[in-house]
């Protein structure tokens, strides 16, 4: 035993000598290429590391600043993200992205207490959005309640605006993530006269048969699916094993990559997916990663993700996090920024039209301005479509407003929960 | 040489029936308490104390739990995750229903719930034994880890179901919480173990411990002599589950913070513990220590030694990190089937020999 501490200290002394220096921009990427959930994993870690690469090779950096990305695996293990926290958070780390609601709502006591910013775009608590209460946790543009109350008004809209007696059945990750649109959707019932009824899949989900005999049995008109990893491609298959009507299965946007649906083959056609960023590779941006990142051999994991759906999620992370660094330079008046400059950068981040233009991505993602009590941005998501003959993702609605009249009160009162728990006193006031 | 028993006599029973009875052992052990009560908690840092330490300290209690059941008492469970979310709930709800009661008081009341779970759960070992005890304790992790995720209540209604600890006190100094120092989460679990590991060692040398190795050892011979089946299974059960149910409480409140049941307590959790015990060595105190130590910290050293020493592709590095950790638990196995604990006693006996061994 005294031997194996000896040894780890010799490790860990190894492991802090290869710590980048100091001045650096550091974000670390806590991601995870193995275990169930490498499929989506993969591809979002290489959109991440590509963009800053890409920063670095094209521009020097953010504002003059290299960015130094740390990589660290948790393997979507909560044990893991914390031991993954504490290693890069003495690197001097400026921001958080786990890709992980598990870890994320690990992450939220700790982050505020050590002051480095949560950046949980698409995922984590969904009350995180409210600001006044979650001073470092910032999950815009969209949440999962926006998700959920998006996936029903698409559905209004193909029912001329009335759900009244439908049922719809609510698949999903049997853990934090898969639980969090539940409330939303009972609302959501409440209000448009819906039954709602709920499936839950045990993580990693590889195994669905029993819930689909009852979505066989229950017939519902219409099922959201709330799922990750290989959990996807398992419940597109059983979909279409079961004949289910593949337009009236709709995933929330971690269930809609290329990874999800080719598994099953022409059965998925059809299927649909909601996603908060644009996809395919006809944005500018992709010529320049091609010739900065790929051509230049400089690109993250095998290369072999660009376009796909969660790799331009990835990127768009990416992209948020480093228009917030700028932003935090500008205000800060120097491009040696620490962990509580950016979180006033990401508070004072303002995404335009014009600005995602400049960066080659017009179209791609909502404009959005946040503030001190708005951490949560706009909110809409687009519908895509899966075309299997053409192995092509369509995009089949504009960015679709959310349901701000229900959602609300529900992240008011779920952040209040919070605040009496940790006693927090709210702040902008 | 260094390392013998010649010239340490013994002049009571007391002191030849100590713990250590040789003298360098003892004052390794002193020596090793003196470090760890003296010198970590002024050197340990948040990354050594969440990554290494307090992983380390809480696997080892319930290492010592299974190894109570399993390794003494000869009944097989895989209920151990399970045993170990009714720990880590019951603290969370007594941490958020009285908020002023000290910690450790909860801690050790989140054990005693888990202790009378445990023997509700035990209660089948009077009929069925081996293979189907485990079939039967597996049962029992698939309800709990179920009713915990079902009954609201359970986690105080919160959206997504997960638990997190609110910031509670020892002594004025945080314990829980995200403002914990490092020293502070290190040295409550460090406290902890070492009694609960003196209770245990002394549990097992005394009468009780002698009942649980006679019904291990054969169950009918033992009723004959006079042991009774019903309070000596339900006493291992009892108090293995405590001191599992301490080790579910102080993981999620002191080491996660957050947790889900499903994710921090499945059933890889009870695999992962009745592994340590196998491979430290079942019916050994020592062997828990071992068996916790390897399988908790040799992943982090790999992994400090691959991607930060050596600088490999972190996903390269996980995956020969399972290779490694894999293969040496079968090495390990082949060349000692009775774990890491004998490999120890047999490096002793030979220490004590050296260097004339014959």
């Amino acid at each position: 035993m005294k031997k194996t501490f000896t040894m780890l200290a010799a490790a860990a002394i190894a492991a802090t000598t290869a710590a980048p220096a100091l001045a650096d921009l550091v974000v670390p990427n806590l991601s995870y290429r193995t275990g169930p959930f490498a499929a989506g994993g993969i591809p979002y870690a290489d959109g991440f590391n590509d963009y800053f690469t890409l920063l670095n090779e094209r521009d020097g950096g953010i504002g003059g600043e290299k960015v130094v990305v740390p990589e660290c695996e948790t393997a979507y293990n909560t044990e893991k993200g914390v031991e993954c926290y504490e290693a890069t958070k003495g690197q001097g780390a400026l921001v958080y992205n786990p890709l992980s609601t598990g870890i994320t709502y690990q992450l939220i006591p700790k982050v505020s207490a050590d002051g480095i910013p949560l950046y949980t775009p698409g995922y984590g608590r969904t009350s995180a959005a409210n600001g006044k209460i979650f001073q470092w946790v910032f999950n815009y543009p969209a949440n999962y309640w926006d998700g959920a109350s998006v996936a029903v008004k698409h559905l209004l809209d193909q029912n001329g605006g009335n759900l009244e007696g439908k049922k719809i059945a609510l698949l999903y990750h049997n853990s934090a993530y898969g639980k969090e649109p539940i409330r939303t959707l009972q609302e959501l019932s409440k209000k448009h006269g819906f039954t709602l009824s709920e499936i839950p899949i045990d993580s990693p989900g590889q195994e669905q048969k029993s819930q689909w005999l009852q979505v066989r049995r229950d017939k519902p008109d219409y099922v959201l699916f709330w799922g990750w990893g290989v959990m996807n491609s398992v419940a597109v298959q059983e979909a279409a094993n079961i004949r289910f009507p593949m337009e009236n299965f709709i995933g929330i946007w971690w269930s809609g990559s290329e990874n999800d649906v080719l598994p099953a083959g022409d059965g998925a056609n059809g299927y649909k997916a909601l996603t908060f960023n644009g996809v395919g590779g006809d944005y500018p941006v992709y010529a320049d990663l091609k010739k900065y990142v790929f051509d230049a051999g400089k690109a993250s994991g095998a290369g072999d993700q660009s376009g796909s759906v969660i790799y331009s999620r990835g990127m768009y992370a990416a992209v948020i996090i480093s228009e917030a660094i700028r932003k935090a330079q500008e205000l800060a008046g120097t491009p040696k920024v620490n962990a509580a400059q950016v979180r006033d950068g990401f508070e004072a981040l303002e995404i335009t039209d014009a600005r995602l233009e400049e960066l080659g991505l017009k179209g791609f993602g909502q404009a959005f301005a946040a503030s001190c009590g708005d951490h949560g941005g706009a909110g809409g998501a687009m519908v895509q479509q899966w075309d299997a003959a053409a192995k092509k993702w369509n995009l089949i609605s504009g960015f679709i407003e959310p349901d701000h009249e229900v959602l609300d009160p529900l992240v008011a009162e779920d952040s209040a929960a919070f605040a009496a728990e940790n006693n927090i006193a709210e702040r902008c006031n | 040489m260094l390392y013998r028993e010649a010239g340490d006599f013994k002049t009571s029973y007391v002191k030849d029936s100590q713990t250590f009875p040789i003298k360098a052992d003892r004052m390794a052990y002193f020596a090793l308490l003196a470090v760890a009560f003296g010198v970590v908690p002024f050197l340990i840092n948040d990354y050594w104390a969440n990554a290494v330490f307090v992983p380390f300290l809480i696997y080892a209690i319930a290492a010592i739990g299974l190894n109570i059941l399993t390794g003494y008492c000869g009944q097989v469970s895989l209920g151990t995750g399970g045993f170990m979310a009714v720990g880590a709930y019951a603290v969370y709800k007594l941490m958020t229903t009285f908020p002023d009661v000290p910690i450790l008081i909860h801690v050790l009341l989140a054990g005693g719930v888990t202790a009378i779970v445990g023997v509700l759960f035990g209660l089948p070992s009077l009929r069925i034994k081996g293979f189907y005890l485990a079939v039967a304790t597996l049962a029992a992790q698939f309800f709990l880890v179920w009713l915990f995720n079902k009954v609201p209540w359970f986690y105080n209604y919160s959206a997504s179901g997960q638990i997190t600890a609110p910031e509670r006190t020892m002594f004025g100094i945080a314990v829980t919480g995200a403002s914990t120092p490092a020293w502070a989460k290190y040295l409550f679990c460090l406290v902890i173990l070492v009694a609960l590991a003196w209770l245990a060692r002394n549990l097992t040398r005394g009468m009780i411990g002698r009942k649980w190795m006679a019904i291990r050892d054969m169950d009918i011979a033992a009723e004959i002599i006079g042991v009774n089946p019903l309070t000596t299974k339900l006493s291992a059960f009892a108090v293995s589950s405590f001191f599992i149910g301490v080790s579910g409480a102080l993981f999620f409140a002191v080491y996660l913070g957050a947790a889900e049941v499903g994710e921090a307590f499945g059933i890889n959790k009870s695999f992962l513990i009745l592994f340590m015990v196998i491979i430290g060595g079942l019916g050994s105190m020592f062997g828990s220590f071992a068996g916790a130590a390897f399988l908790v910290l040799l992943p982090v050293l790999l992994k400090n030694v691959l991607v930060g020493g050596l600088g490999w592709p972190t996903d390269l590095a996980a995956h020969i990190e399972l290779m490694i950790v894999g293969g040496l638990i079968i090495v390990f196995l082949i060349l000692e089937p009775h774990g890491l604990a004998q490999l120890w006693r047999v490096a002793k006996e030979k220490l004590r020999l050296w260097p004339f061994p014959h």
